[in-house]
Parts: structure tokens; sequence; C-alpha cells
């Protein structure tokens, strides 16, 4: 029986009572690129002179100060395993976001992190993997997944499922191209609608799960996008029988400090900062249905 | 004897697993192979749905043209789905267009012969319904979440 739950990883929180550096002012970081992935959505990668933000595991995230207009929570979406640089990518949806996004090569950011709870990659060995990404979550879960392939031999069977709204929505195409080189992993992408052109699936990402190939009693799954989606993804996998401790979900509410300090995004009985972002559903499937959180 | 020979297949259906043997050979004995190659359409909207489909093999698109528009796929079923659900809803007509994404191997299930079986066998009737109903209301709560539109702009 899978029993992974998130994994607690050294933080920057931590570090400050150890290191005596304050988590809370914002190192310095230099763009050195962007690319635009969809529409609205921007990946930028940073080079950062503080070595602790580049010691981050798969499923953590990073504030982002962009200078004069504000903080937000970032996910790292890039590699953990040797990364020289911090990989972010940022849809554009509000003033920090936008400001984040629109960030040019040569500019300035302040990043403080990495922050909270990351996904149980190292506990999920030796069992199935089944990841499931809704929109922009494959951003976060693609540290994950470097992970997983890098390490393919620690896994079992391992299958991505990802869901967007439409063909021209499907984050990281060129990735999932790249990815579907592999063999032993099986990748389904299906989307809301599409017209007549598309020859993959179309219906809702939870639809896949009957095609994806694991064993229930010791799978470990990772899901990530909207919080709807991860709801009914989650159900539909204890459904199919995958134990609810061993179904993980990255939970998103506004973060102001990023260290379980300020309260800002309480969540029943936790601070999704410090207890998530990455926590499982047996600890989450109670307030999911709650429409006051 | 063609008909009697698809038995085991309708009993391999995810569909039908589990059905009663007697329940399977009556089904059976409405049942057909057909086969549909890519862009084939397995039916039309409008037309009388006088069948419908347990899929074996390959991908089917179900669609909805819209003036002016390319025709919109909202959903596509595969190996182990069933298509076509207004055989059971009079004036049992098709809503939609299904297409064959690829060469489609396929059980067709003739609704006349298969309503007659379920009014003179409520039993069956019941059976059919315990599969029918909860494909519909997955398609429903599918379709929900589909409107929600999850993936658009946060408000």
């Amino acid at each position: 029986m899978a029993e992974a739950s998130a994994t607690t990883v050294p933080s920057h929180a931590d570090a400050a009572s150890t290191a005596g550096t304050d988590p809370m002012i914002p190192s310095l970081a230099r763009v050195v690129a962007r690319r635009q992935e969809l529409g609205d959505t921007w990946t930028i990668d940073l080079e950062v002179d503080d070595p602790g933000l580049l010691a981050f595991a798969p499923g953590q995230f990073n504030m982002l100060y962009a200078p004069g207009v504000g903080e937000a929570a970032i996910s790292v979406s890039g590699d953990a395993h040797g990364a020289s640089r911090l990989t972010h990518t940022i849809r554009d949806v509000g003033m920090i976001s936008h400001a984040l996004a629109s960030l040019e090569p040569g500019m300035t950011v302040g990043v403080r992190g990495p922050f909270g709870t990351a996904w149980p990659v190292e506990a999920a060995e030796g069992t199935d993997v089944v990841i499931i990404a809704g929109g922009l979550g494959l951003a976060p879960l693609r540290p994950a997944i470097y992970h997983i392939l890098a390490n393919r031999e620690r896994y079992g069977r391992v299958a991505l499922l990802c869901g967007a709204r439409g063909v021209k929505g499907i984050l990281f195409p060129g990735q999932l191209a790249a990815w579907r080189s592999n063999l032993d992993l099986q990748i389904e992408i299906t989307v809301d609608h599409a017209d007549s052109g598309w020859r993959g699936h179309v219906g809702v990402v939870t639809g896949l799960i009957p095609r994806a190939d694991f064993d229930p009693a010791d799978t470990t799954a990772l899901v990530c996008g909207p919080e709807i989606m991860m709801r009914f993804a989650a159900q539909a996998l204890a459904d199919a029988g995958v134990d609810e401790n061993a179904i993980h979900l990255s939970m998103e509410r506004h973060m102001k400090c990023g260290l379980g300090h300020c309260g800002r995004c309480q969540y029943g009985p936790y601070l999704i900062c410090r207890d998530g972002p990455v926590m499982s559903y047996d600890r989450l499937k109670r307030l999911l249905t709650v429409k006051e959180l | 004897m063609q008909q009697q020979g698809l038995g085991p297949f309708i009993a391999e259906h995810r569909f039908f697993r589990d059905l009663e043997p007697a329940f399977t050979e009556l089904v059976s004995g409405c049942a057909k192979n057909v086969r549909f190659g890519a862009g084939d359409y397995l039916f039309h909207e409008g037309d009388e749905a006088a069948e419908f489909f347990l899929i074996r093999h390959g991908r089917v698109s179900l669609e909805i043209k819209a003036p002016g528009r390319q025709p919109m796929q909202f959903l596509t079923a595969g190996e182990g789905d069933v298509v076509g659900i207004s055989w059971l809803v009079p004036p049992y007509r098709w809503s939609y267009d299904a297409k064959a994404l690829e060469l489609v191997r396929a059980i067709s299930l003739d609704a006349t012969c298969l309503r007659g079986k379920c009014e003179a066998d409520n039993h069956l009737g019941y059976e059919l319904m315990k599969r029918f109903v909860p494909a519909l209301a997955e398609r429903l709560q599918n379709t929900r979440l589909q409107l929600l539109d999850l993936y658009g702009k946060p408000a």
C-alpha cells in the first residue's frame, strides 16, 4: 500500500534560525531568459547569487518580488537536479503576476524561498505513479516529472494525464512531445473541446484515469490544477482504489509571508505556505467541499 | 450464427462486464460487428438513433456543427466505451455526429430489437439501465465541468 506523504523539506524559514539570514528579505536575482509558453503565460529563468535558493525540492515555491509592485508565490517549474538557475512559469492574471511575467532579460527581481512542502518523489519510489495536471498545473509538477524520469528505474509504471481548455492551452507542448519518446512513460492529453483537426482526446481530465495503466493498491498520485479539477480527480482516483493518503494535491491560496506567520493563506486548520502547498487528499478531502474556504 | 458468436465479445466489453450469461445471449441476438475507416461517420445528427455502439478498437469523435464554424469536438470515445444514448430516449434521434478518428471496430446493437427485448423482459431492461444511467450521469457531470471552464482566466 502506498503511503507516501508530502515531503517536508528544509526551507528558507528553517535556514533562517540556523544561518541567521532573514527569510523576509529577498535576495536579488537577474532575469537571464524569458519565453512565452501560452498567450498569457511566460517562463523566466533567474540567475541567483544565493546558492540556497537553488536547493529546492520539486513542488516548492518561491516568493517573487517585482520591485515596486509586490510579491507573489510562484512554484518552481524547472529541474531541481543540479540547477544553476531558477525557473518559474507565470500566468499573467493580475498586477503582480503581470509585472513578473513582463520582466525582460537583464532586469532584477527579488526572491525569497524555497518554501513549503514538496511532492513525495522519494516516498513514491517502488510504486506506480499517476500524475494529473490541469492547465498551468503542469508547471509545479514538472520538477517532479524531471526527478522521476531521471530516476526511472526506481518507480513502477508512470502515467502523465494532462487536461487543458483547448489545444492552444496545452502547456509545454514541446516538452510533452519529447517526453513521449520515453517508451516507459504513458502520456495522455485531453482538451475540453477542439475543432475537427485535433486527433487527441476530448473530454475532462478525469476521463483519462480509466485509460491509465496503474495498480491502484500500489500507486502514488500527484495532482495539480484548478481546485475543482483536483477535487474531482482525487475523488476519481479514490473511487478507482487509490489510498486517500497516497493522493497528493498542490493547493493554492494567496500568500504573504510564506513562513506560516501572517495567516493570509489559512485553509481550515492549515496554512498552505507552511503545511502545503503539497498535501495529501485524506487531510484535504473534507475541506475541499466547504464553500466558505 | 454470427450474431451468437459475438456473445463473448459483449461479455468481455467493459460496458457489459458481469452481465448474466442469459442476458448476454439476449443482447448478442441484436448485435453485429461493424467497422469504420478513419473519417467515416458512425451516425449523423438528426438521423434515427437505430443502434448504439460498443467500441472495441479505435477512437470516435462526437461533434456538433455550427454555421460558419468548424465542427466542434466535445468528447472522444475509445476502446471500452459506449457510443450512443439517444436510442433510449424518444424520438430516438441523434443529437450530434459521431466520426471515426481512425480505424474503428465496434459492435452495433440494434435499438428496435433491444428495446423490444427490454419490454418483454424487464429484468434485462433494468440491467441495461444500470449500465446506461451511470454513463449518463458521468456524461452530465463531465459536461458541468466543461461548462465551468476550469482552465479559463480566474475572475
